[in-house]
């Protein structure tokens, strides 16, 4: 799960870690009042779960009330790559004397949360690594020890010559080390972290993307989840315990499990067709699923045929029948259904369906191809 | 032979009186596999369906009944800690099925494992079967055949497909893996593909991979450098738009790393012969055994 920045910047600062003031508003009115507060100049942000916010225009310098004001209202409703604005945040205006990247992200090679930093900061770090490798600088961290205050002195040197720099950066790293820990995060990143003219050590940005498998025992993490800011099916998806993902194409697919249901997607793309979606029921699949599942995707109006790939392991075929005959009964499925079911209680699902009208199938090429084609006649 | 397990694995089930714990208690030991005990904390002393003892805690399950391997089944919250568990009470092999346990707890479970020298399969996979002798975890035992090809893979129903297919055209396998579709694992590919190499009854592998991460790439590398016998990949999520979780922790792409073409490209340079969709495997293999 991503967090916007004001949730984020949040998180670090109760760990220690120094930003500067500032509110998040929702509308122009209170961005105008946030700005009278702080009584300078401001920065106007757009909070969208995407980089490239400052390219996209979602990030506007203000000098009074007045223009964050104006600023606030273009930026509000904008789009920045597919996602509305709902949300700014207003922060004074920092002078930047240099900006260093300092991030923190659980690595899978080394299996250990790794400390990176780089004094190319303010920009985006996947850039600098391509272009120029040696300016990134990782530290493994043996999770058992946490960020050690000498590995984070050593990481410190790679910023600053100054030493009271170096002493406020390494007090930073370990704060951001700590912040990671307890957000459950799988990425904790300050890009840009700042010097100030006067020498201090600033967090200008932050963010953190938290290990979805945390948050059933950090309800306070769980709940920043901001839900208008996905596709609403994906979201309803979820709450049923499916994972879907929508995509463009005429065919959709309802799978179990991960792979299976990738797998599908290539064969119905091998097939000349087009998937419409990602949709894994999961294992042990209630009929309840089954009937959330199907009525996600015939409610996108350019699927055109409907794709079952079920092998039954855990999951059992039966319940995937029962799930499909109860879906039908409550809504109206507007195009053609390719059952292909193979595995426990397979005999079982063939008869439920039967009764009900359906054809099953057995073969996956075979299953594919059927929908595929439907999908092209209904086009 | 075959690899990892046998019919010399002790099973304790850990979890053994939960839902899915004892259901596939019951399918494992109809199977074959020889389960020795369950741990259920509070339930120690019962006996589950009448045989299998059931106790408090790992300890006294391998003290009293000698297991040498375990099954974790238990919810993801308890799972680090049975597994921490497991290998404190002295088994050397841990079938971890849960899944959505915290990639930060693994962070911590593997240095410990390595330093125990204990080998975790999963968290978050099917497990582990060698058919005719045992089986350890989810895979549905009736697909299966005992004979010569290795399978090792990432996904769960994706692997179980292409088992079946392979039995269907009589190949039997020596071991199937299913090693987990999380970030952090405890096998990985490269420690079942040298498993495979130097098991006798092995003849080919199998390896079935997916978007996200670079393990692919690296089963490549070993594979080009260390195994000589035939390989026929599959890699799912060709179709997949980047950016975006599929279901498994694993199974995202960022930018370039980790896309479907460039694990098959790497497949292909190694020499692995790569399936453009699962029903291939079968004709792949034929053309090389």
């Amino acid at each position: 799960m991503n967090l916007h920045e004001y949730q984020a910047r949040a998180l670090l600062k109760a760990a220690g870690i120094p930003v500067p003031e500032g509110d998040v508003a929702t509308t122009a009115d209170e961005a105008k009042a946030i700005a009278g507060r702080l009584g300078q100049a401001v920065v106007v942000k757009a909070q969208v779960h995407t980089g490239g916010r400052g390219k996209a225009g979602g990030v506007k310098l203000a000098k009074d009330p007045v223009e964050a004001r104006k600023c606030a209202k273009a930026i509000l409703g904008m789009q920045i790559k597919g996602l509305t604005v709902e949300k700014v945040l207003v922060v004074p205006a920092t002078d930047i004397a240099s900006e260093s990247y300092v991030g923190v992200i659980v690595d899978r090679a080394s299996q250990r949360p790794v400390m990176m930093v780089s004094p190319a900061g303010g920009v985006d770090i996947e850039e600098v690594a391509a272009k120029t490798p040696e300016k990134i600088f990782k530290l493994p961290v043996d999770p058992r020890f946490g960020l050690l205050p000498h590995q984070a002195m050593w990481l410190a040197f790679r910023l600053y010559d100054d030493l009271s720099q170096v002493r406020k950066a390494a007090v930073i790293m370990r704060q951001l080390y700590v912040a990671f820990l307890q957000a459950g995060a799988s990425l904790a990143e300050i890009n840009p972290l700042v010097t100030t003219p006067d020498g201090d050590v600033i967090a200008l940005d932050a963010k953190l993307v938290v290990d979805d498998n945390e948050l059933d025992r950090r309800p306070n993490i769980a709940q920043l989840r901001d839900t208008a800011s996905e596709e609403p099916a994906e979201v309803e998806a979820r709450e049923a315990g499916l994972s879907y993902i929508k995509l463009d194409g005429q065919v959709g697919c309802c799978v179990n499990g991960a792979g299976l249901a990738m797998a599908t997607m290539d064969l119905v793309k091998f097939y000349g067709g087009e998937p419409a979606n990602f949709l894994d029921i999961g294992g042990s699949s209630s009929p309840e699923k089954v009937v959330t599942a199907l009525s996600i995707i015939s409610r996108d109006p350019s699927v055109k045929s409907i794709l079952f790939n079920i092998f039954g392991g855990i999951t059992r075929c039966d319940d995937v029948a029962n799930g499909i005959v109860t879906a039908a009964k409550q809504i109206a499925i507007a195009c053609p259904v390719v059952i292909r079911l193979t595995g426990t209680n397979e005999d079982l699902a063939v008869e439920i369906l039967k009764d009900a009208g359906f054809e099953a199938l057995t073969d996956m090429d075979e299953a594919v191809q059927e929908a595929v084609k439907l999908a092209r006649e209904a086009a | 032979m075959s690899i990892f397990i046998d019919t010399e694995t002790k099973l304790v089930v850990q979890g053994i009186t939960g839902r899915d714990g004892s259901f596939h208690t019951r399918q494992m030991m109809s199977y074959g596999t020889t389960v020795v005990a369950g741990v259920t904390p509070g339930k120690g002393g019962q006996r589950f369906e009448d045989a299998v003892p059931v106790f408090d805690t790992m300890v006294d399950a391998v003290t009293a009944t000698g297991a040498n391997a375990s099954v974790v089944y238990v919810p993801s919250r308890f799972a680090a800690d049975a597994i921490f568990e497991a290998a404190d009470a002295g088994v050397s092999l841990i079938v971890c099925i849960t899944e959505g346990v915290p990639v930060l707890e693994m962070t911590r479970v593997l240095p410990y494992l390595r330093e125990c020298g204990v080998r975790l399969i999963g968290p978050n996979c099917p497990g582990v079967i060698s058919p005719g002798k045992s089986k350890v975890g989810i895979i549905p035992g009736q697909i299966c055949r005992e004979g010569e090809i290795g399978v090792v893979s990432r996904s769960g129903t994706l692997t179980y497909e292409i088992i079946h297919q392979l039995s269907q055209h009589g190949y039997g396998q020596s071991t199937c893996v299913g090693i987990g579709g999380d970030p952090l694992i405890g096998t990985n590919f490269i420690d079942c593909l040298e498993a495979f190499e130097a098991d006798p009854q092995t003849k080919g592998i199998v390896i079935i991979g997916e978007i996200g991460g670079t393990d692919e790439q690296q089963a490549a590398e070993f594979v080009a450098a260390h195994v000589s016998k035939p390989v026929v990949g599959f890699i799912a999520g060709q179709t997949a738009p980047p950016g975006r979780r599929m279901g498994h922790a694993g199974a995202i792409i960022s930018g370039s790393a980790g896309t479907a073409a460039e694990k098959m490209a790497a497949f292909e340079q190694a020499g692995i012969a790569v399936m453009k969709r699962p029903a291939e495997g079968v004709d792949l293999l034929e053309e090389r055994l």
